[in-house]
């Protein structure tokens, strides 16, 4: 057979990228997918801003979606300029733009030459790692809304949430940190340039003034580290000892007291040199690897709450006027217009018009619901239909949706589990102190004089330093490595909760299956509009899920009334409307013979025996979404929550082996809830969900992974946010979370190797200087390097990209 | 001998030069950003910069500090 082999020339849109399909639009010999695209560029062009162009390929943002005309409307109000304003003075204002969107250099480009699109505009500068646009502009020459809507226009919609009027959402860098580190590697360095002739020498410079010199210029160098670098440590065992809990930090700080006392005593009297460049340095690498470890996406936010997702202003209508307020100002009593595709800020009474809402973001459940004029309409809530007038009933703080943030777990910043590094740093001190004394039981009866040298020797090896940089180094690395292949967790804390999980909980609706609507295809008789509206009208009698899928296929029409309806559950549906019989249903239910097919669901039809066809409905469910079930079953019980009603449950029990692990009809509280006896009966749990509606349960897991299309689009509070085109790569990421442990016990037992000579050593009384300098950068430079090492095999190892 | 003693000074006012402009670079926002102006300063023009600008904490100009 020979086939035909197409040459198939795909026309890309010149500004976005994206493939142009039917009716594009030409100019200039270049081609454009949509007219929003075709108005971008030739904005540009007019204002010479083409570079923009030839920096990147096709740099532009999809404009398909139109912009609602007073979307931005609520800048008009002087009340919210104020509060979104870091300066102004009335002629000049400055203010900081979030823009997500932002994404290349071609953008940083663009967004810096603002001031060419408008000259109101006289500077803007990007912040590209936390994409924030921060802008100065004449106010008297363009508006707040005018600057908000130019940015729209030309791709980059700014995000502007109730929250950022609460409080200022820019990330802000913690500089001190950063000092702190610079001050105690200065200190670090210059400590050991001036050590450097007291080893060489082999303990004891010979010249009197010069020592003295010497060892008085190290005390001062040891300071600032003393007081300034290490008051992080001293911060973080103090909040640990009130909460009556010994963490790492505490036997640390112990250490570096005992060093520095010790060795302030031995400089000042004369009699040694002490052990401050051990120290200094131990500082310094602990306060690196801490910077290494805390590796955060700036431009992700990881801890939204409903706040973020409401619109900042709603329609008002007031003695006939409607004007753009504030939700915050929404009073019961209040009229507002909630125009379509908008959400519902609070829970009002229908008055006016046809509701079609669209739950799905605060239950999960799927389908719009119908509301009738006169019912209440629950915060959160979408509306898909036309535009409808409500009379609020509550103040928004006191609404549905926001019932669920009055949870405890919501308030109280929930301390999740200690982790394995307290407790091994806890026996490993303990251990120390009992040798401690043992060894100075032995030598005040033997030699009193050496007793004192040989305990704080110990307390000084005792610090277990080598623990802490083995972990953070790891840490670091992990999150780097989970981060380059799309799971980006908030903290390194995250690693150890997914690592040590028992359990995996997933959400249905947008995380196994895919947000929007499914694709249908029919095959068969051809159907004319009435026998449409036929099948149409049956199919809406029913609740199954692919009956719904149905409906929203087929064109818009009349509800035809149908004389006797029958529904077999699971089989499929039969009605008699007018005096035609239609069936809907699964093969064997008309009596086909067909082949079953893993990626379509067929549903059958036939009228009055002449017509029938078959539609051919595409799995919604994510590729590969049985498969990675299945591995994940091996090594977790995986459950389902869905809020969703249960008509794909026959199918779903095939994936998840038991009707056990599924629940369905789940409100957000009952997740919470289901997580929380887990967790009491001492399972760890692992939630994995993308809506409002899982928020509780992705908060009171100990791993609450968010599932994202777009990482940079809005998920809600949690502890990791999954890209969800490597959602298939999931147990991939809890086994190098698993490796990760293993890699911080390995490093930590060499670790102990060098703990070990130097123990051998202090037990005897003769831990010299200079051993301890040479021991201190030894045993830190080789966990560094074994850590990256492992870390980065042990990815490649588990399929894992590097880059 | 006492050469050493110069040198040790000289050395020590060098280091701390040093850390005194670290910590200003810091205080001044230079490391707040490390990805944007990598790709700014590769842009063919020059972004126009009002002299006197008003409004708060100015951002810095990167392309000034190289050291």
């Amino acid at each position: 057979m020979v086939s035909s082999v197409q040459t198939e020339t795909k026309l890309i849109c010149f500004h976005c990228g994206e493939e142009c399909k039917d009716n594009s639009i030409r100019e200039d010999e270049k081609v454009f997918c949509c007219q929003g695209c075709q108005l971008v560029y030739d904005l540009l062009n007019k204002n010479g801003l083409c570079v923009y162009y030839d920096l990147n390929e096709n740099p532009g943002l999809n404009q398909k979606e139109k912009l609602r005309s007073d979307k931005f409307a609520f800048l008009d109000d002087n009340q919210v300029k104020q509060k979104l304003y870091s300066f102004t003075d009335g002629k000049q204002s400055r203010l900081t733009f979030y823009l997500p969107q932002m994404h290349c250099s071609s953008c940083i480009w663009l967004l810096e030459n603002m001031h060419k699109l408008n000259p109101a505009i006289i500077t803007s500068r990007v912040d590209f790692p936390r994409k924030t646009l921060d802008i100065l502009y004449a106010e008297d020459l363009i508006s707040l809304r005018q600057l908000a809507e130019l940015l729209t226009r030309i791709g980059y919609e700014p995000h502007i949430s109730l929250k950022d009027l609460d409080e200022k959402q820019i990330k802000k860098v913690d500089r001190g940190r950063l000092l702190r580190l610079g001050v105690a590697g200065f200190c670090f360095g210059n400590i050991m340039m001036l050590s450097l002739p007291e080893y060489l020498s082999g303990g004891a410079i010979t010249d009197l003034n010069l020592r003295h010199l010497f060892s008085w210029l190290i005390l001062a160098l040891s300071l600032p580290v003393f007081l300034y670098s290490a008051t992080e440590f001293y911060n973080s065992a103090w909040q640990g000892l009130k909460q009556r809990f010994l963490n790492i930090d505490t036997p640390i700080v112990l250490a570096i007291g005992i060093t520095f006392f010790r060795s302030a005593f031995e400089i000042i009297t004369g009699t040694g040199a002490g052990y401050l460049d051990s120290m200094a340095g131990i500082v310094f690498f602990m306060l690196a690897g801490r910077i290494f470890q805390d590796y955060t996406y700036q431009s992700l936010y990881f801890d939204r709450d409903f706040k973020s997702y409401f619109p900042i202003s709603v329609c008002r209508k007031k003695n006939g006027q409607e004007t753009y307020v504030p939700v915050s100002d929404i009073k019961p009593g209040d009229r507002i217009l909630i125009r379509s595709h908008e959400l519902i800020p609070v829970d009002g009474i229908l008055f006016y018009g046809k509701a079609l809402i669209d739950y799905s973001f605060v239950t999960g459940e799927s389908v719009p619901v119908e509301k009738t004029i006169g019912e209440i309409l629950y915060a959160g809530g979408k509306q898909t239909g036309g535009e409808l007038e409500l009379e609020v009933i509550k103040d928004v703080s006191q609404s549905y949706l926001t019932q669920l943030w009055n949870n405890g777990i919501f308030k109280e910043k929930t301390e999740k589990r200690a982790s394995f590094i307290h407790a091994l740093s806890r026996h490993f001190t303990w251990g120390l102190l009992g040798l401690a004394l043992f060894t100075s039981c032995f030598w005040i009866i033997r030699d009193p004089s050496r007793a004192f040298n040989a305990v704080t020797a110990i307390l000084i090896v005792a610090c277990p330093c080598a623990l802490l940089l083995s972990a953070t180094f790891t840490n670091g690395h992990i999150m780097r490595v989970l981060g380059k292949n799309g799971l980006y967790l908030k903290n390194a804390s995250t690693i150890e909760a997914l690592a040590s999980a028992d359990r995996i909980i997933f959400d249905k609706t947008g995380t196994i299956t895919h947000g929007g609507s499914s694709k249908i295809t029919y095959e068969g008789s051809v159907l004319s509009p009435s026998d449409k509206q036929l099948i149409r009208s049956l199919a809406r009698q029913s609740n199954h899920a692919l009956s719904r899928s149905i409906v929203a296929d087929l064109p818009d029409s009349l509800p035809l009334q149908i004389a006797s309806y029958k529904e077999y559950p699971g089989r499929g549906a039969q009605g008699l409307i007018g005096n035609r019989n239609v069936l809907l249903g699964s093969s064997d239910f008309l009596g086909i013979a067909a082949k079953k097919d893993a990626d379509f669901s067929k549903v059958y039809v036939q009228i009055d025996k002449n017509i029938s066809g078959c539609f051919m409905i595409k799995n919604s469910y994510r590729n590969g979404m049985e498969d990675l079930i299945r591995v994940l079953r091996h090594k977790y019980t995986v459950s389902l929550l869905s809020g969703d009603n249960d008509s794909e449950k026959n199918h779903l029990i095939e994936v998840f082996g038991s009707a056990d692990h599924l629940s369905f009809d789940q409100s957000p509280e009952d997740k919470l809830r289901y997580i929380k006896k887990l967790q009491d009966n001492g399972h760890r749990a692992i939630m994995i969900g993308d809506g409002l509606n899982d928020s509780g349960a992705l908060m009171q897991s100990d791993a609450g992974i968010a599932l994202s299309d777009n990482i940079n689009n809005f998920s809600p509070a949690c502890d990791a946010i999954l890209s969800s085109d490597r959602f298939n790569d999931l147990p991939r990421f809890l086994a190098f979370a698993k490796a990760g442990k293993k890699i911080i016990l390995l490093s930590f037992a060499i670790s102990l190797l060098y703990n070990g000579i130097g123990l051998a050593l202090a037990v005897q009384g003769t831990l010299s200087p200079v051993v301890a300098a040479i021991l201190m950068p030894l045993s830190s430079l080789s966990i560094l390097t074994f850590t990256a090492i492992t870390s980065k095999l042990s990815a490649k190892n588990i399929g894992l990209k590097l880059r | 001998m006492s050469a050493i003693f110069i040198l040790l000074g000289a050395s020590l006012v060098v280091a701390v030069g040093f850390l005194i402009a670290f910590i200003w670079s810091v205080r001044n926002g230079q490391y707040d950003d490390d990805y944007t102006p990598s790709v700014r300063m590769l842009f063919d023009e020059t972004i126009v910069q009002p002299k006197e600008r008003a409004g708060g904490k100015s951002t810095t100009d990167n392309n000034k500090n190289t050291n």
